[in-house]
């Protein structure tokens, strides 16, 4: 190795160093902030304290907004797992034309701004006469989570050796049941990854929910938001925290039984 | 076997027909409401937005917020990916933790964490004071400054995720080989790794930039309603303004902005993959 090599070596790890840290920094300030006794987000807390936490309990209408995220993020996902699948194979195994212009429609949904497709679903639903909160946004949610279920299905569905499937078929099982044998578990590494990213952008979108919710449907960030206006005391980050360790759980189901590796490269 | 073949298509009917009524029918329709009046073709609507000098201070502020935060997010992005793509076992786990973890909390909870970091008496202020860089707190929250460095945060696993992908895929003996070859280090970044990297910082580029120019929520909390950017004018004119006409040609707009990244990078990255 030559001194240039060192040296742009040494400033790279200096960068990708700096790079975890400042993205590790807004997780790290939510939770401290969160065990604060001040009634202000002073840092370092003057004390430590669970009160924030405690406070929950008096906020009105959270539990509603963290069931109803639930509600969605869950069978939202799983319509999309079902969907996806049938999809995916189709354009893995079809002989029809155009394959790969559905391939890209189906991903897009991840490129387009999310503030654009509520505000087009909103006026959409008010012409059919769609009335009902809850239905505009599981039908929306099923937007947000389709694409990531997609992805990861698309991708791992081309490495996948479909004659294992045919085996199965000359064994007696039905086409159905092969897929239902076969084909989900052999590809379980891809349903994990894309059904935990689909789950996670569901519990966190704002721009499309927004559009979609009336007064007794208010998903978690909608209520976020609102606390931020209302009354921004540290509960707020107590509420973050309890997100943050959310995805932490999902992180560690991920690493444990696919590997990071594979999660982010699905 | 062709019959069985076609038949397996009629799978992607229902997906397809989902997306088609639930997601392209309703952007049709928005682009086709943003040039009609009464039912008439029109692009007055659109003249209308241009010919108002807010509405292109609003525009010129979303794309020029988009481009510097793409730009901080790819100077902060190459070197870590470089590193990344080298690293095994303890710190792959590192690196590897501190793209995902971020990214599995949601933009609304690191919106609000840089709030608190950026307060006037917060965090940032109390450290550089400390330090002696500065006598009396900084005014950081509401600035534009600070909206950058509030997205790059957020998006920048996006950004570092393709161009490791890339270059992990890259056969680590060219550059080995072109130096035993005789070629400098900066003649093998210039022509081996950073043209092979290429496809990567296009991908990391174009979804960065568009999440960028259409993001709502970090905007929203870290400069609020004084700065407006594309989006925020977008909600207000539905949410409170009631100005239907003005939220569909400004959305049209966006979703025109986003449709030619797409094209664009999708364009490039085909140059770049015949040219390999």
């Amino acid at each position: 190795m030559t001194g240039t090599d060192r040296l742009a070596l040494a400033l790279s790890w200096v960068v990708a160093l700096g790079c975890v840290i400042f993205l590790m920094l807004p997780i790290v300030i939510t939770l401290a902030a969160s065990f604060t006794s001040s009634a202000v987000y002073t840092l370092p807390p003057p004390e430590w304290s669970l009160r924030w936490y405690q406070s929950l309990e008096r906020r009105s209408g959270l539990w509603e907004a963290v069931t109803l995220s639930l509600n969605l993020a869950v069978v939202s996902t799983a319509i999309s797992l079902i969907l996806g699948t049938l999809a995916a194979i189709a354009v893995t195994r079809g002989s029809f034309r155009g394959r790969e212009a559905i391939a890209t429609f189906t991903v897009s949904p991840l490129m387009m701004p999310g503030l654009v497709v509520g505000v087009a679903l909103l006026q959409f639903f008010r012409e059919i006469g769609l009335r009902d909160a809850y239905v505009s946004l599981l039908l929306g949610h099923i937007v947000i989570t389709l694409p990531f279920v997609m992805r990861t299905l698309l991708a791992s569905m081309a490495a996948f050796d479909f004659s294992l499937v045919d085996a199965a078929r000359t064994l007696g099982l039905s086409y159905p049941r092969a897929i239902f044998q076969v084909l989900v578990p052999n590809l379980a590494p891809a349903y994990l990854t894309g059904g935990l990213f689909a789950f996670l952008a569901s519990m966190d979108n704002y721009p499309i929910s927004i559009f979609l919710t009336d007064a007794r449907n208010k998903t978690l960030p909608i209520k976020m938001l609102q606390y931020l206006e209302e009354q921004p005391d540290p509960s707020l980050a107590a509420i973050s925290s309890g997100l943050i360790l959310l995805a932490c759980i999902v992180l560690v189901i991920g690493s444990r039984t696919v590997g990071l590796n594979r999660m982010i490269q699905g | 076997m062709t019959g069985r073949a076609e038949r397996i298509g009629l799978l992607a009917l229902p997906g397809l027909s989902f997306l088609a009524v639930i997601y392209a029918l309703p952007l049709f329709m928005l682009l086709l409401k943003s040039v009609q009046i009464d039912g008439q073709f029109s692009f007055a609507e659109y003249v209308a937005f241009f010919s108002d000098s807010y509405n292109l201070s609003v525009l010129w502020r979303t794309l020029r917020v988009a481009l510097l935060t793409t730009g901080l997010a790819l100077i902060i992005a190459y070197p870590t990916a470089i590193i990344m793509a080298r690293a095994k076992g303890f710190w792959l786990s590192v690196f590897l933790v501190a793209m995902v973890l971020p990214m599995s909390v949601g933009v609304v909870v690191k919106a609000f964490a840089w709030t608190i970091l950026f307060r006037t008496r917060g965090v940032l202020n109390d450290t550089l004071m400390s330090l002696g860089i500065t006598d009396a707190p900084i005014r950081m929250l509401f600035t534009e400054t600070a909206l950058i460095i509030g997205a790059a945060n957020v998006f920048l696993p996006f950004m570092v995720l393709p161009i490791y992908a890339v270059l992990r895929q890259m056969d680590s003996r060219l550059p080995e080989a072109a130096a035993s070859l005789g070629a400098t280090p900066v003649f093998r970044f210039m022509n081996v790794t950073f043209p092979l990297s290429l496809p990567g910082v296009v991908a990391g580029c174009a979804f960065t930039f568009s999440l960028a120019i259409s993001m709502y929520v970090i905007p929203s909390l870290i400069v609020g309603e004084r700065q407006q950017t594309l989006s925020m004018l977008t909600a207000r004119s539905f949410l409170y303004l009631r100005n239907e006409a003005l939220g569909a040609t400004i959305s049209s707009i966006l979703l025109l902005i986003a449709i030619s990244v797409v094209l664009t990078s999708s364009w490039a990255a085909n140059r770049l993959g015949a040219r390999q």
